[in-house]
């Protein structure tokens, strides 16, 4: 994904009310959330040393390898039984420990789900669900290691946080912002390097949607890798004349519906971007939304209910329809939708 | 095979004098009595597996576990997952025998606005351990139980009663591979051998038999009891304390729906409705129990 966009002046657009909330880095460096995930959780363990990590047999691949390593006290290795992790995490939170499960999206969300639903969502377990591997990210394992429903499963669950950070550097600041949050929390992130968007210690916050970009003709919604993707979109459509917002949902549940409505109501029309089936993930929840309380012409892109296939992670962005001409050619649709 | 099989049965009056043993078997009958008020009151729930586990839960809450019914939060208490959750009633009326919430509140089981749910719920009833009712989970979080209890040094112990029908369920069979891993010698498991299951017999519906041989192999100590036997329950107790290293297996084998005649190893009385003629009867039976010892 080497996309890169040129920075974005931050200035309130004349008589919108709307400025960019963080101004985002060009996306030229690639960074992978598993290469910056244990010394995250070293930083969080040392702050909360009722940390307790969990993995099923896949710790170098979630990128907490590293951390088992460094802090055996902190870290506990189930094998390949996702469901025992899940539960064993409910019992360690009782007894007073702030437990973070690590493993594929597709196991942490399928395999596991009336676990996580019925012993962690249901009685409020303070257990994170760390999701590596989420949507079609894992390439070349296929489609038995990517996930592209776990946003819309995690999301229909009470008591669940549901978070898709954009970039390395987010992920880490909304990881320790989901420990420090009380109750069970799930977090996706792509295996591959990504453009990296924050700025370490950017200051996101959990539940608040980051207005990357403002524009008065499209407005774009995503999370995950797709934020870079939409920023570079903006780029090109400004180049044929449309002005666009870009904002990073990294939070889809809750929903940050304020934020989404402003930028809907300024651009009169919304796209939404996400490495997801298009059914039930953040472009379900975003027109649930704006159906709700400001309908505006939309598109959707993400995976398009289909299941993927071997291959490169960029290669298949693109023949799954999540490529920057993708994002444009909807948003160019939606704008001819808006009277 | 290290583990213990069909104890030898000498001497267990002597161990626990006659006075508790007394006690605990009146605290079992009581149990009884209450669930088959409230399941009836309720029209709706489990006698068959809430009965037969009635005398494990007498001694468990009345002898065995440190707990406050005070403090039902208090950190260092031992815990007990019903990992049956089905058999609610039973634990709601030994924790309410038991001074965690008024015995009244019995009456209220499944009714709309109760803090008495169909299963267990950890949030609204008072001495609940934890949220079951979804088979094969119960293990897995009492496993958690016990290695955060050994990971903190906080000493507490954690029992958990595991039905012989959810022993079919896959998340069991991790569970007990991960206990003796952690060297979980602070966890004592029972299972309820009852040898009925919703449809019918465990052993025709999926056989979990050789029991004894399969949780010895997975690293635990096993031993067999008596699960209607209050001296058994006991002594089982106080051996699965003694191991060091190896968490403890008590296969209690008991009767679905012990205590009412017509209960007893009916697989209709899973679940099943008394009416006006058959409630009276069943608590006349229980409370026969009382004077004519059993």
């Amino acid at each position: 994904m080497g996309t890169t966009f040129s920075p974005v002046i931050k200035m309130e657009r004349p008589g919108t009310g709307i400025s960019p909330t963080i101004t985002p880095l060009p996306g030229s460096s690639l960074l992978a959330v598993h290469e910056v995930l244990s010394s995250a959780l070293e930083d969080i363990a040392r702050d909360h040393p009722e940390l307790v990590v969990l993995n099923a047999d896949t710790a170098k691949s979630c990128g907490v390898d590293k951390f088992f390593r460094a802090h055996p006290e902190h870290a506990v290795q189930m094998g390949v039984a996702e469901q025992n992790m899940v539960l064993v995490s409910a019992g360690l939170w009782t007894a007073g420990r702030i437990p973070v499960v690590t493993t594929f999206a597709a196991f942490a969300c399928l395999r596991v789900c009336e676990q996580v639903r019925t012993s962690i969502a249901y009685p409020g377990a303070n257990v994170k669900i760390l999701a590596s591997h989420a949507g079609i990210s894992p390439g070349e394992d296929g489609v038995t290691h990517q996930c592209i429903e776990d946003l819309g499963i995690m999301r229909t669950i009470p008591n669940m946080v549901v978070v898709a950070p954009a970039d390395a550097p987010s992920a880490v600041a909304l990881l320790r912002q989901a420990v420090e949050h009380t109750g069970p929390v799930y977090l996706r992130y792509a295996r591959p390097k990504t453009p990296v968007l924050y700025a370490d210690g950017a200051p996101l916050k959990l539940g608040k949607a980051e207005i990357l970009r403002v524009g008065t003709d499209i407005a774009f919604i995503a999370c995950g890798p797709l934020v870079a993707t939409a920023l570079r979109a903006a780029e090109v459509l400004e180049q044929d004349g449309l002005s666009c917002c870009v904002v990073d949902v990294h939070t889809i549940k809750p929903l940050d519906a304020e934020t989404i409505c402003k930028v809907a109501s300024l651009a009169g029309a919304v796209v939404t971007a996400e490495d997801h089936n298009i059914i039930g993930g953040l472009g379900s929840a975003v027109a649930e939304t704006l159906a709700e309380h400001c309908p505006v012409p939309m598109g959707r892109v993400g995976v398009r209910d289909t299941f993927a296939e071997s291959g490169r992670y960029e290669l298949l962005l693109d023949k799954y329809g999540m490529s920057v001409e993708r994002l444009c050619d909807t948003a160019r649709a939606v704008f001819r939708r808006k009277r | 095979m290290t583990s213990t099989v069909f104890p030898a049965r000498t001497a267990l009056h002597e161990k626990h004098d006659a006075g508790l043993i007394d006690s605990l078997r009146r605290r079992a009958l009581e149990i009884r009595i209450h669930v088959v008020k409230m399941v009836h009151t309720a029209r709706s729930g489990h006698y068959g597996g809430s009965m037969s586990i009635a005398d494990l839960l007498a001694v468990l809450y009345f002898h065995e576990m440190s707990i406050d019914p005070a403090n039902p939060q208090w950190q260092g208490r031992d815990r007990l997952v019903l990992s049956k959750g089905h058999a609610a009633p039973a634990l709601y009326a030994a924790l309410a025998l038991r001074g965690f919430f008024p015995v009244e509140r019995l009456a209220t089981l499944r009714r709309i606005d109760s803090i008495l749910q169909g299963h267990p719920d950890m949030r609204k009833t008072p001495g609940v351990d934890y949220t079951t009712g979804s088979l094969g989970h119960g293990l897995g979080v009492a496993v958690g139980m016990a290695l955060g209890s050994k990971l903190n040094r906080q000493g507490f112990r954690v029992y958990a009663i595991v039905g012989d029908g959810e022993m079919q369920e896959g998340s069991i069979w991790e569970a007990a591979m991960a206990a003796p891993r952690f060297g979980l010698d602070n966890l004592t498991v029972i299972v309820d051998y009852n040898g009925l299951q919703v449809e019918g017999r465990v052993d025709e519906i999926m056989p979990i038999e050789p029991i004894v041989s399969k949780w010895a192999a997975f690293g635990w100590e096993v031993r067999e009891i008596d699960g209607h036997s209050v001296p058994e329950i006991l002594e089982a107790l106080d051996w699965a304390k003694q191991l060091r290293g190896k968490p403890g297996l008590i296969v209690a084998h008991t009767i679905k729906g012990k205590g009412v005649s017509f209960m007893e190893n009916q697989v209709n009385w899973h679940k099943g409705s008394l009416d006006d003629a058959t409630f009276p009867r069943a608590l006349e039976e229980l409370e026969a129990q009382f004077t004519l010892g059993r």
